[in-house]
């Protein structure tokens, strides 16, 4: 079937659809949106296995030759990230059961999320510059709808900075496509791709640097990386759990994708000055990420910074732009995606017994909680990258390559870094868990044992991730090997 | 004090029609003038708005009773499906079919699957506005 590729696409939408006709049959709407995300993972798998034994597939939609029409393109990288966001949203949708309240699940609380999850997809697989960013709005506009439901007072007052630095970038995306199509007259990735390749033979390689610039700006302030992560601490606190959870693992990587495709893909000829401005703004967002970890005694705020720290460390690697780096960088993001999901519902799960996300009022938990406690404890080890789990494969490969590129400073620093990232959620889990149990008002009422079952789910699979690194190796550096040579990218979507 | 809008009112009812006429030719026109979904959705809403400033929105919910969340997600349906149905003949999503048709009253005519896609878009346009409207002048 040749539309397989749109699949993780279309079963959202259509089921958003769906669930906006019944909004008000709240178990109706759990069991059709848990099944239509279960059944977007098994898809996404399919497609991702698809990719692997058969190569980059492409679909010119509505029969158009490719630079003509917008193309769906599922390369290694983007199917491996499509189905991560299979996986998140299902988890964060079993979550949201007993997780977030009927009152919000009455207001399209599922037909946004699976809205969400049409965006982000979306965002992975397409092929063109301009369909990237409508993406990307119905990615935002499904955010907009799940940071502000529910109307509480700081919701509403987040919502706000969120819509007005989301509409600024998103203004600024709309301009900076607008210079390229004026320079190359192509909004097709691929066929830009060999555009700036003729402009920067001809020796115009100042307005394209310019540009390249400006995209830089316009998805740094998407992906939350330094100077322009401001926004993000504060938006990412307002929603409750599993939407945090959603936003923490998803969006921000979407604007990491679109600077790791546009780099390797559109800007590679141009070698200099970009790679060195974005390894300078990786590192910064790896120290200014880590500063922001340390700093705060509030459990939420922890995890929030290190969402920043991570950006950086697989920027970085995108920034050294070697083989080994790039896999690293892969690695780590669907790495990060997986643990920071499972970090969220985890810290979730913390607020819904204590009722405080302050870490000098919770303590002694293990006690009570033991299965809770022990799930954060190797959470927290993978996020650091301790050898048998997830994060260490992806910084280890990922810090030989900065070392390759000759970038020892930043490899240095995402080394200290991975040191202060352990520090902080050891701090959770000493202060929080060890220490003299507590007893909290409404803890009863905690439905734990049934919100425990999507983060366990997704640590499982984090810990598998780790150990069976031989086993997705492969497809790893079948991703990294696309972003090296995006002259296989570029044949397969023009055919030539 | 008691307003009487009867000449407001009156006016309403005849231009009300000219008004969701012109939107109907503006949608059907759009493939070769000018117009098309969005700009006929918008005019019908535009009716709509006209008959809520003329008259309530009891009196406007009682003649025309549609809800317009469902009437946004039928429109989504219709632009999915008409997209989507290309997959049952395994050609490249969006990909539109068109023909010469034979209807009973109306004769031969050209028909193209876009217009279905079209009324997708006129039906969200219409269902959107409305639901901001009446949300925000709903607050009694």
């Amino acid at each position: 079937m040749i539309n397989f590729l749109l699949l993780p696409i279309l079963i959202p939408l259509i089921t958003g659809v769906l669930l906006m006709f019944i909004n008000k049959h709240v178990m109706l709407q759990r069991w059709v949106a848990s099944i239509s995300a279960f059944v977007t993972v098994i898809i996404a798998a399919m497609l991702a296995h698809k990719v692997h034994t058969e190569g980059i597939q492409t679909l010119n939609l509505s029969n158009w030759d490719a630079p003509f029409g917008i193309t769906l393109v599922s390369d290694m990288l983007s199917a491996l990230l499509v189905l991560t966001t299979s996986i998140i949203s299902f988890a964060c949708i079993i979550f949201s059961f007993r997780g977030i309240g009927q009152e919000r699940e009455k207001f399209n609380y599922y037909a946004s999320m699976s809205f969400l999850i049409v965006g982000v997809n979306g965002a992975f697989t397409t092929g063109d510059i301009f369909n990237l960013f409508v993406f990307f709005e119905v990615m935002l506009m499904s955010s907009y709808v799940l940071i502000v439901l529910g109307g509480t007072k700081i919701q509403l007052r987040e919502s706000i900075k969120y819509l007005l630095v989301n509409v600024i970038s998103s203004a600024l995306f709309v301009i900076a496509v607008g210079y390229l199509y004026s320079v190359t007259g192509t909004l097709n990735m691929a066929h830009l791709s060999e555009r700036i390749a003729s402009i920067s033979a001809d020796g115009q390689l100042g307005i394209i640097t310019v540009i390249g610039v400006l995209f830089m700006i316009v998805f740094g302030l998407k992906g939350a990386v330094f100077p322009l992560f401001f926004w993000l601490p504060g938006s990412y606190y307002a929603p409750p759990a599993p939407v945090m959870a959603i936003f923490g693992a998803l969006l921000t990587k979407v604007g990491v994708y679109s600077i790791t495709r546009t780099y390797s893909l559109l800007f590679y000829h141009e070698g200099g000055t970009i790679q060195a401005l974005l390894g300078v703004m990786a590192v910064l967002s790896i120290i200014f990420g880590v500063i922001g970890a340390i700093a705060y005694w509030d459990i939420k705020k922890i995890i929030i910074y290190n969402i920043i720290t991570a950006v950086g460390v697989i920027l970085a690697g995108v920034a050294s732009m070697n083989e080994d780096a790039l896999a690293g960088s892969v690695f780590y993001i669907i790495h990060d995606m997986i643990v920071k999901a499972a970090l969220f519902l985890l810290v979730g799960i913390m607020i819904a017994i204590t009722g405080t996300s302050n870490l000098k009022q919770i303590s002694g938990l293990i006690k009570n909680y033991p299965g809770l406690a022990w799930t954060f404890f190797i959470a927290s080890l993978a996020l650091a990258g301790i050898p048998p789990l997830s994060g260490f494969v992806g910084k280890l490969l990922l810090i030989k390559g900065v070392f390759d590129a000759e970038h020892y400073w930043t490899g240095a620093i995402i080394l200290m870094s991975s040191l202060f990232v352990l520090f902080s959620v050891m701090k959770i889990f000493i202060n929080g868990f060890w220490g003299k149990p507590l007893t909290y008002k409404g803890e009863e009422k905690a439905p734990v044992r049934q919100l425990m079952a999507a983060p366990v789910i997704l640590v499982i699979l984090a810990v598998v991730y780790g150990v069976g690194a031989d086993f997705v190796f492969p497809y790893i550096s079948q991703a990294a090997n696309i972003l090296v040579n995006p002259d296989l990218y570029i044949d397969a979507v023009l055919k030539e | 004090m008691k307003t009487n809008d009867l000449i407001l009112q009156t006016a309403t009812k005849i231009v009300l029609f000219i008004i969701v006429l012109f939107s109907i030719y503006i949608f059907f026109a759009g493939h070769y003038t000018p117009g098309g979904g969005f700009v006929g959705g918008l005019l019908t809403a535009g009716a709509i708005i006209l008959l809520l400033l003329a008259f309530d929105m009891k009196t406007v919910a009682k003649i025309l009773p549609i809800n317009y969340m469902t009437m946004t997600a039928v429109g989504l349906l219709f632009a999915i499906g008409t997209a989507a149905g290309a997959l049952l003949f395994n050609v490249p999503f969006l990909t539109h079919a068109f023909g010469d048709v034979h209807l009973p009253i109306l004769g031969e005519m050209a028909l193209h699957t876009a217009t279905i896609f079209d009324l997708g878009v006129f039906l969200v346009v219409v269902g959107v506005t409305m639901t901001i409207i009446q949300t925000i002048g709903g607050d009694e």
